[in-house]
């Protein structure tokens, strides 16, 4: 327990990657596409967490300016993402990710 | 230790918002649970000096984007619990997780091979300077006891500035798209695109 009791900086990253692998199997498995874009959300916040652990890591201030522009992406990719999601579900309210087929070539 | 206790209680956090969002077959619950997870993440960066980036993960994610979500959900009415004992393809839950373990999988064992040095760190004590010159702070460089913000500041006004000015013009087009997205068009106009909605009379 001693052992255990600092925390490195590689414990960031593994629990980085196990945020990042639960929104994957998230977003594979959920069928409703709001919760199928939390589980992208959940995706984004670990990569950001891992940027963070890696600007602490390289004491290097650029990890913490990546996170920002990561931050702003992802508010527009949501305000477009959302505006997409309510116009297909006012179209049809019981739309899975199965019934979104209307880009099919 | 202190920073023991406070990995381990926001971790569990994260960890169990992250399952919440999966597993709840309720929208509202896994939104909720969305907002464990960001607040989570939000105390591991604050354990981790970013405390300008803890802001505005709450301000931006819990605040904004969040709501945003719970607005969509309810205004639209679609926080129907959905129905997670069917599968629509066989086989593919087993798939999903299979892949998961694989995505986790790769990064541990990078962290593993790489004895927690996963991104070759700069051995402490010697990242002074990149230059030579002692104490001196290599461009870029973190340095400890002056505020994040700062930092922050100039890393992003002077050599990302134009990234910066970049986004500015995504946000416009995010802006600009969301509301075309959302708009109602007149019956005359209407074609068979499944992206117009109808509007009675």
């Amino acid at each position: 327990m001693i052992a255990l009791a600092e925390v490195t900086p590689a414990w960031y990253l593994v629990l980085g990657s196990m945020l990042f692998s639960i929104g994957c199997v998230g977003l594979l498995v959920r069928r409703n596409p709001l919760v199928m874009f939390m589980c992208v959300e959940l995706m984004l916040n670990a990569v950001t967490l891992t940027f963070v652990t890696f600007s602490r890591m390289l004491e290097d201030v650029r990890g913490q300016t990546v996170v920002v522009f990561v931050l702003v992406v992802a508010a527009a990719e949501v305000v477009v993402g959302l505006g997409i999601i309510v116009a297909l579900l006012r179209k049809q309210p019981d739309a899975t990710a199965d019934d979104l087929t209307a880009l099919k070539g | 230790m202190v920073e023991l206790v406070v990995f381990g209680v926001a971790g569990a956090i994260c960890l169990g918002g992250a399952l919440g969002v999966v597993l709840n077959s309720n929208p509202v619950h896994a939104a909720l649970s969305l907002v464990a997870t960001l607040f989570g993440i939000a105390v591991l960066f604050i354990a981790q000096e970013a405390n300008f980036l803890a802001a505005v993960q709450v301000i931006v994610y819990a605040g904004a984007i969040v709501v945003l979500f719970l607005f969509v959900l309810m205004l639209l009415g679609v926080d129907r619990a959905e129905d997670l004992s069917i599968e629509p393809l066989r086989g593919q839950r087993i798939a999903a997780v299979i892949i998961g373990l694989g995505v986790l999988a790769l990064p541990l064992l990078a962290i593993v091979s790489t004895g927690g040095e996963a991104t070759g760190a700069r051995p402490v004590g010697a990242a002074t300077s990149i230059d030579g010159t002692p104490g001196q702070p290599a461009p870029n460089q973190l340095v400890e006891g002056v505020a994040d913000i700062d930092q922050l500041g100039r890393s992003l006004f002077t050599d990302y500035l134009f990234a910066f000015e970049v986004t500015s013009v995504l946000l416009v087009i995010a802006v600009v798209g969301a509301v075309v997205l959302s708009r109602k068009v007149k019956r005359a106009e209407l074609v068979d695109d499944p992206l117009v909605i109808e509007v009675d009379a």
